[in-house]
């Protein structure tokens, strides 16, 4: 049985890509397969959208991209962090586990009131 | 770019097959899959694209060359939407040309937003006064404000070396004036202080032109003489090509200098003064400081000065004039042409985007965005107004000259109307902001919804918005169109009736000229006397002359003479007494100008120095001073007249001295004529340089001009005419400006009746193709022809009927404003309506008749096979 999969929130496909691509200079498909593995299969990341937003991040300066062999022997775009790209992950993580805390917060106070 | 973005996404694909094929899918089958994952490459390119931001350049490039490449599937629709526009911001362009260079520009002075002058004004009489020159030399001392003032008076007079004796315009200028300006001579220096005053050696800056004419531009021009009215003058300075003192002078020399009895009369308002102000003092600070000084000179010299307040204008509104509203009158009429060009523009890229609906469908069934198809057309707008305004540009650049040439009178700033980058941009700024104004309608239909129905119904039928955006464009037109039309008429009413007005003289072969006597007899007053009676004599001999006359003004010409008076012996408060235009006449006076006599007799030969002073007043003053009562053995003050009263021998009819159409409007109308025989010494003496003679002849008057002059040039040969008009070219140049308005609002006006009936014709052709099966189907179920012609008539006599009720109104408010700004208009006239109304209608009429006619020739069969 397959777990029901959510759609991955607003804004955060940008994070997660800027994640993925933080460990290592990545091409494409492989940052579509690391989504996927990484997010076990619960978040959906459709394919059509992951390369607007690989383009509109190389865009903005937050990935910078070169072309490589990979180890199948084909030319890859890999895409790798400018240091703009540091940033802005760090800032956009900060606010995002903020938000969870606050979601969590919020949450507990509830199943505590219930108690 | 492309390249990579393809070689990206073809990498992902074939990844993603080899790891399905590894699971054990096959290998066509693997490819079809990782294509649906993706979601089709097309669209993600797509998307792609759209996120790289540099979309549009690349969209733009597209969409241009699609938009010439329509534009050239259809040359003659391409051909007349380019024409339209080119007209419309041509005419634009022109008008915005001579704003620009009149209105807009500085003056060619440093810092001329600094520059004002000053004026007199009374309550009674408005802001028409100069200075007295003692006022000036007040207002140079006691004002903090501005930093210097300078003064200046017409001048001029025979140079009779170097070269030949001729008549020269001059000023008479404060030592000050060149540094006021900010302008200094191009050689040698301006006038001195000490060179200001009364028995300083005489000096004189000449102009540019005649230091090249007479002294052959050579450098050593400084330092030599030139006689002017006989009196040697030391040449110290020359000034720049173009200087201009109220029109360009030959000779610039002292004011402070002049023995003009008026220099040292506190009630002569004949001096000009303009002056800058100080850095930081505003306009308003100015002022406040001038009429503080105007009070305290009021309690000083309450005689003179009482009532008296000053005014401060900037200089660039002197040097303009009373041209600004007529430009910006014209502005607006051709802001309608163009409007009116929009419109039809609008109307046939409305027709044309229906008939492309079908088009414009599949691009969207393709998977344009409805902002991209709303942009290409908006493009494809761009292209044509902006190959408009560049034609336009074209126009404008043809057209500017006659334009200024064709200007009533002389434009002022005419020199400083040239194309320049502010005109390019605004008629670049025109046409993009006109293309977005037609290309938004047509473009905004650009199908979003209802794709299935753009698709199969392929423009044949109209949706109902369609048809009412269209009836709106031809209302546009119609009442755009009537506007310029009634306007049109009411000018021509008005020329019609102006030129029909009494002169209250006969214009018809009169000839006037300015005649300066030589220079040797000026000085004494009864040598001047002698000269004149022999330029009479001499003139009325020669062939072809009846009478003749001499006159220091002359109807309808620049200048005037203004003087107060009153008809009790107590004379009224300063600034209450009546003004009255003054002529300096001899006795022929009356027969040369053909001026009627009401009442008593005309000045006479007998009436001379020694003999009692009698003046000729006309029905006005009578009117004004004695209300209807018989003037003729009254008695009369007249300021500053040496013996008063004097007694009043009769009564002449009016003369409209201001022309045909500004007599009615002008304040000083009553008119007073005086003996230029009983004129005492001094003023023989001032007036002498200043008066004309005045010619009836039995033949074309401009023949006998050259017999006169040489007739005239005097036992010194120095004696010259200038100035040399005919009476019936004065009288038409008064209502110059009238007539050129209604040249140019004709012409308007005919532009907007044919781009109107353009545009009728085009909507109502194109709404009876569309409606071609319909009509075919009421023809089969039994319309007549007839009734078919009454269906589409209808139909467009509804829009026009709408549009000529909206464009009355506009015209009302139109007539208003003409009124307002044009001498002698009056808009209140419903028979201009009652005769301009019918040839539109006429000719609106005609445009819809053919796609009438044409609609009830439809064959009924193969029109319902189409559908």
């Amino acid at each position: 049985m397959v777990a029901p999969k959510t759609d991955l929130p607003q804004g955060t496909l940008d994070l997660l890509i800027l994640k993925v691509v933080a460990l290592s200079p990545v091409h494409g498909y492989a940052i579509a397969q690391r989504l996927e593995q990484v997010s076990r299969g619960v978040v959906q990341v459709p394919e059509g959208s992951l390369y607007p937003a690989l383009h509109r991040l190389e865009n903005r300066n937050l990935l910078a991209a070169d072309w490589k062999e990979t180890a199948t022997g084909r030319e890859a775009k890999f895409y790798r962090l400018t240091r703009k790209g540091q940033k802005q992950l760090e800032t956009e993580a900060a606010s995002w586990q903020r938000l969870i805390d606050a979601i969590a917060l919020i949450l507990g106070m509830a199943n505590g009131g219930a108690r | 770019m492309e390249e990579q973005l393809e070689k990206e996404l073809r990498f992902h694909l074939n990844e993603h097959a080899d790891e399905l094929i590894a699971h054990g899918s096959a290998p066509d089958v693997a490819q079809r899959n990782a294509r649906l994952a993706l979601g089709g490459p097309e669209q993600v390119k797509e998307k792609c694209r759209d996120a790289r931001g540099t979309r549009w350049i690349e969209d733009f490039f597209q969409d241009f060359r699609h938009a010439l490449r329509t534009l050239r599937q259809r040359p003659g629709f391409a051909v007349v939407a380019i024409l339209t526009l080119a007209l419309g911001s041509g005419a634009t362009t022109v008008m915005f040309t001579v704003i620009n260079g009149v209105l807009l520009k500085p003056l060619a002075y440093p810092e001329a937003d600094r520059l004002v002058t000053l004026h007199g004004k009374t309550e009674k009489y408005g802001e028409q006064w100069g200075f007295s020159y003692p006022e000036f030399h007040d207002y140079q001392s006691a004002s903090r404000t501005l930093g210097s003032v300078a003064a200046w008076t017409y001048g001029g007079g025979t140079v009779t070396k170097p070269g030949e004796a001729e008549y020269v315009f001059g000023r008479l200028i404060s030592s000050g004036l060149f540094s006021v300006l900010g302008i200094p001579p191009v050689e040698g220096r301006a006038f001195l202080p000490q060179e200001d005053q009364l028995g300083a050696a005489p000096v004189a800056v000449i102009s540019y032109s005649l230091w090249q004419h007479r002294f052959g531009g050579s450098k050593e021009t400084i330092g030599q003489h030139l006689i002017l009215e006989g009196k040697s003058y030391t040449v110290v300075g020359i000034a720049p090509a173009g200087f201009r003192v109220d029109g360009e002078a030959d000779i610039y020399t002292p004011l402070g200098q002049s023995t003009d009895p008026r220099m040292q009369d506190r009630a002569a308002f004949f001096i000009h003064v303009l002056g800058r102000l100080q850095p930081n003092v505003t306009l308003a600070q100015a002022q406040t400081e001038l009429s503080v000084i105007a009070r305290r000179l009021a309690m000083q010299y309450p005689e003179d000065n009482q009532g008296r307040g000053m005014v401060a204008h900037p200089l660039s509104q002197e040097v303009v004039g009373d041209v600004r509203p007529t430009l910006l009158l014209l502005l607006g009429a051709v802001s309608l042409v163009l409007l009116i060009a929009c419109v039809n523009v609008a109307s046939l890229l409305l027709a044309r985007a229906v008939s492309r609906e079908r088009e414009l469908a599949m691009r969207v069934a393709l998977g344009a965005g409805r902002g991209r198809l709303v942009r290409q057309c908006l493009t494809e707008s761009s292209v044509l107004g902006i190959s408009g305004g560049a034609l336009g540009i074209v126009l404008a650049l043809v057209g500017i000259h006659p334009f200024v040439s064709l200007w009533p009178g002389t434009l002022p700033r005419a020199e400083d109307v040239q194309l320049d980058w502010r005109v390019l941009f605004f008629a670049l700024s025109v046409s993009l902001l006109s293309s977005l104004l037609f290309g938004l309608a047509p473009a905004l239909r650009a199908p979003a919804r209802n794709l299935e129905h753009g698709l199969r119904g392929a423009g044949r039928s109209l949706g109902g918005s369609t048809r009412r955006l269209h009836s709106v464009f031809v209302m546009a037109e119609v009442a755009l169109a009537v506007v310029l039309l009634v306007s049109a008429g009411i000018l021509g009413r008005t020329m019609l009736r102006l030129s029909s007005l009494d002169p209250g003289f006969n214009t018809q072969n009169v000839l006037a000229a300015h005649v300066a006597l030589s220079p040797a007899v000026l000085e004494n007053p009864a040598k001047a006397r002698a000269a004149w009676e022999d330029v009479l004599e001499r003139a009325r001999r020669l062939p072809g002359v009846q009478s003749v006359a001499l006159a220091d003004v002359v109807p309808m010409r620049v200048g005037e003479d203004s003087v107060g008076y009153w008809a009790t012996p107590v004379p009224p408060a300063p600034d209450q007494i009546p003004l009255a235009l003054i002529s300096i006449v001899t006795p022929d006076y009356l027969n040369v100008m053909g001026i009627r006599l009401r009442q008593g007799r005309f000045l006479n030969e007998q009436d001379r120095i020694g003999h009692e002073i009698v003046v000729v007043i006309d029905d006005n003053l009578a009117q004004h001073a004695f209300a209807g009562s018989d003037p003729v053995g009254k008695s009369l003050w007249i300021q500053g007249m040496p013996s008063n009263p004097v007694r009043i021998v009769g009564m002449v009819g009016h003369v409209r001295h201001w022309g045909l159409a500004g007599d009615d409007q002008s304040r000083v109308r009553d008119q007073i004529y005086y003996s230029f025989h009983q004129l005492p010494d001094p003023l023989v003496h001032f007036l002498s340089s200043v008066m004309s003679i005045t010619v009836r002849t039995s033949v074309t008057p401009l023949s006998v001009a050259e017999p006169l002059r040489r007739e005239l040039r005097g036992p010194g040969g120095d004696q010259t005419l200038y100035d040399v008009q005919t009476m019936d070219d004065l009288a038409r140049a008064s209502i110059d400006r009238q007539r050129f308005l209604l040249w140019l609002f004709g012409i308007f006006a005919g532009l907007a009746l044919l781009l109107a009936c353009i545009g009728i014709y085009g909507v109502l052709t194109y709404l009876t193709n569309q409606r071609v099966p319909e009509i075919g189907l009421r023809m089969a179920l039994g319309a007549s022809a007839r009734d078919v012609m009454q269906l589409v008539l209808g139909h467009g006599f509804g829009m026009i009927l709408i549009g000529i009720a909206v464009g009355i109104l506009g015209a009302l408010a139109a007539g208003r404003l003409l009124e307002h700004l044009i001498d002698g208009t009056r808009a209140t006239d419903p028979s201009t309506f009652a005769i301009m109304i019918p040839i539109l209608l006429a000719a609106a009429f005609f445009a819809s008749f053919i796609p009438a006619r044409r609609a009830s020739r439809i064959d009924p069969m193969s029109a319902l096979r189409q559908e």
